[in-house]
């Protein structure tokens, strides 16, 4: 573990070179164990793969005091525990209507595209880091016959909702925007609603499986084609 | 609810309070004044509390009609300021009556105009912030920027000390500004050679410089990380992508990214960056984080000591 600094009132922390379900349990404890000891000077923490971004209020603390209270804190994180946070199903019309890019991604992976739907559901994701857009959650990693590389021309618009894949990467498009993931299916779930309390049905740290619905199911939970 | 009704929008006019923390988690950014040091002289002027949400006037352009009786301020960049069609001065506190047409013309000297009025724009916070984030659609009026016959509503509310900032104290805003940046983040993977062109070269603001990030060209400083995992961005953090241009980056950057960064440019140095129009030049100075520190306090006790300086009018 290394703490460098990363700008006048933040502190960025590395776990590991490398993301794992270990790492990420270890940010998720210091992100709690912060906010338990720390919390009347921290502004802002970014979870993110295999870091820990901590931003401070100059106002109430200082640099020195900060980097000795975050090393006593790292210093004893407790129990790991990797199936921390919790198991959340997001529900997904998986389909060639509502994901095109699902038969590249089958024909790169000679795979049918019901084989691809089938692996997309056979594991849980990781909540590893929320950020790009407010709500956007990324999610890792999917099987390695499944990946696949961002579209080398983004889409202008992508549907909110969207379930797409990126490299070893997943996510749900939380509102209608730009973006060079390959969509495999819609997810009716509202990844970010700023009228609702919480804003958002995930966090850094849960874990998600997705399951899925058919068409009229889709429709029938909200969902727009 | 009256206030102040919308005539001409100008080019991009935003409301802002100090900005939006601790929803970092979210995936929001901080948006805020990209120049705080002028949009704090506003609301200081007029006895506002620190975060009461102003305006954020960029290139100048805009047009209101008073429907309120009230006192405001202008300051920041340089532009024609007219009540009535009356030349008026910025960085003092002036009335103004339901009726009244106040105009902030296109700026000469800087490039943001800051607006407050007394007890500030009565916006609704979401995520416990007014500021508006053009990219995320929260904050201000529906999340967007002004339009023509948009109201900003506030109450009647006047000063009763008027008072002007002392042309000394006033910053002046030209087409070079030396920016002090704190080493940090992947600043070990530029070599010895690279961090010495990075700092002793003078980079020119692109036209790609908006309230995201400020693109910057000029000699070419590489990293020898040829990957890395996307981590959080803070403020004014200093970007190098494989192109080797420096992007500066600002209040609404993205909050996760995964390109190798030198350092963070402090606030106080991103304000005077944000006035700067394309073209202008910027050289970066390397500093500790225990130097910005105390450059942060004694800006802060300047400020705080700074109504000694305050002209009553």
């Amino acid at each position: 573990m290394r703490i460098e600094v990363a700008g006048q009132n933040a502190f960025i922390v590395y776990f590991a070179d490398q993301t794992s379900a270990l790492v990420s349990a270890q940010i998720q404890a210091a992100v709690n164990k912060i906010l338990a000891t720390m919390q009347d000077c921290i502004v802002d923490l970014v979870p993110s793969y295999a870091s820990l971004l901590v931003i401070f209020d100059l106002e109430r603390s200082d640099c020195f005091a900060v980097k000795r209270q975050l090393r006593s804190a790292l210093s004893d994180l407790g129990d790991l525990d990797t199936t921390a946070g919790e198991l959340i199903t997001l529900p997904v019309y998986y389909s060639t209507e509502s994901g095109p890019d699902l038969e590249i991604i089958a024909e790169r992976g000679s795979l049918s595209v019901d084989q691809v739907i089938e692996i997309h559901q056979q594991q849980d994701y990781r909540v590893y880091a929320i950020g790009f857009a407010p709500g956007f959650a990324y999610l890792g990693e999917v099987d390695e016959r499944i990946a696949a590389p961002r579209l080398a021309t983004p889409r202008q618009k992508v549907p909110r909702g969207a379930v797409a894949i990126a490299d070893r990467q997943t996510a749900v498009y939380p509102a209608v925007s730009p973006g060079g993931w390959n969509l495999i299916g819609l997810c009716p779930t509202r990844m970010f609603d700023p009228e609702r309390d919480p804003s958002m049905p995930v966090k850094v740290g849960d874990r998600i499986r997705f399951e899925a619905i058919s068409r009229e199911d889709f429709i029938a939970r909200g969902g727009e084609l | 609810m009256s206030g102040f009704l919308v005539q001409q929008p100008g080019l991009l006019s935003l409301l802002q309070d100090r900005g939006r923390y601790g929803a970092h988690n979210l995936g929001l950014t901080t948006g805020g004044p990209l120049d705080f040091i002028a949009f704090d002289w506003a609301n200081r002027l007029l006895g506002n509390d620190i975060n009461a949400t102003g305006l954020e006037v960029s290139f100048g352009g805009l047009t209101l009609e008073a429907e309120v009786e009230s006192s405001f301020v202008i300051t920041g960049a340089v532009a024609p300021c007219k009540l009535n069609g009356e030349t008026i001065a910025q960085w003092q506190t002036l009335d103004i009556r339901a009726g009244d047409k106040l105009e902030i013309g296109f700026t000469s000297q800087g490039t943001r105009v800051y607006l407050a009025v007394s007890g500030g724009f009565d916006i609704s916070p979401s995520f416990g912030s007014s500021s508006t984030v053009l990219r995320e659609k929260i904050g201000g009026i529906h999340g967007d920027k002004l339009k023509a016959g948009d109201r900003l509503p506030c109450g009647n509310a006047r000063v009763t000390r008027y008072y002007r900032l002392a042309a000394a104290e006033r910053p002046a805003y030209g087409n070079f500004a030396s920016l002090r940046l704190v080493l940090g983040y992947q600043q070990a993977a530029f070599n010895a050679t690279q961090q010495w062109r990075f700092f002793n070269s003078r980079y020119r603001l692109t036209d790609r410089c908006d309230r995201m990030g400020f693109r910057l060209e000029g000699e070419t400083v590489h990293s020898n990380m040829l990957d890395m995992l996307s981590e959080g961005i803070c403020h004014g953090a200093v970007q190098i992508p494989a192109d080797g241009q420096p992007i500066v980056l600002m209040n609404d950057r993205q909050t996760i990214g995964g390109y190798p960064k030198i350092g963070s440019v402090i606030p106080l140095d991103t304000a005077r960056l944000a006035q700067l129009s394309p073209g202008s030049e910027v050289r970066f100075e390397a500093i500790s984080i225990e130097q910005a520190h105390n450059i942060h306090c004694l800006e802060q006790a300047r400020f705080e000591r700074s109504s000694l300086r305050l002209e009553r009018i």
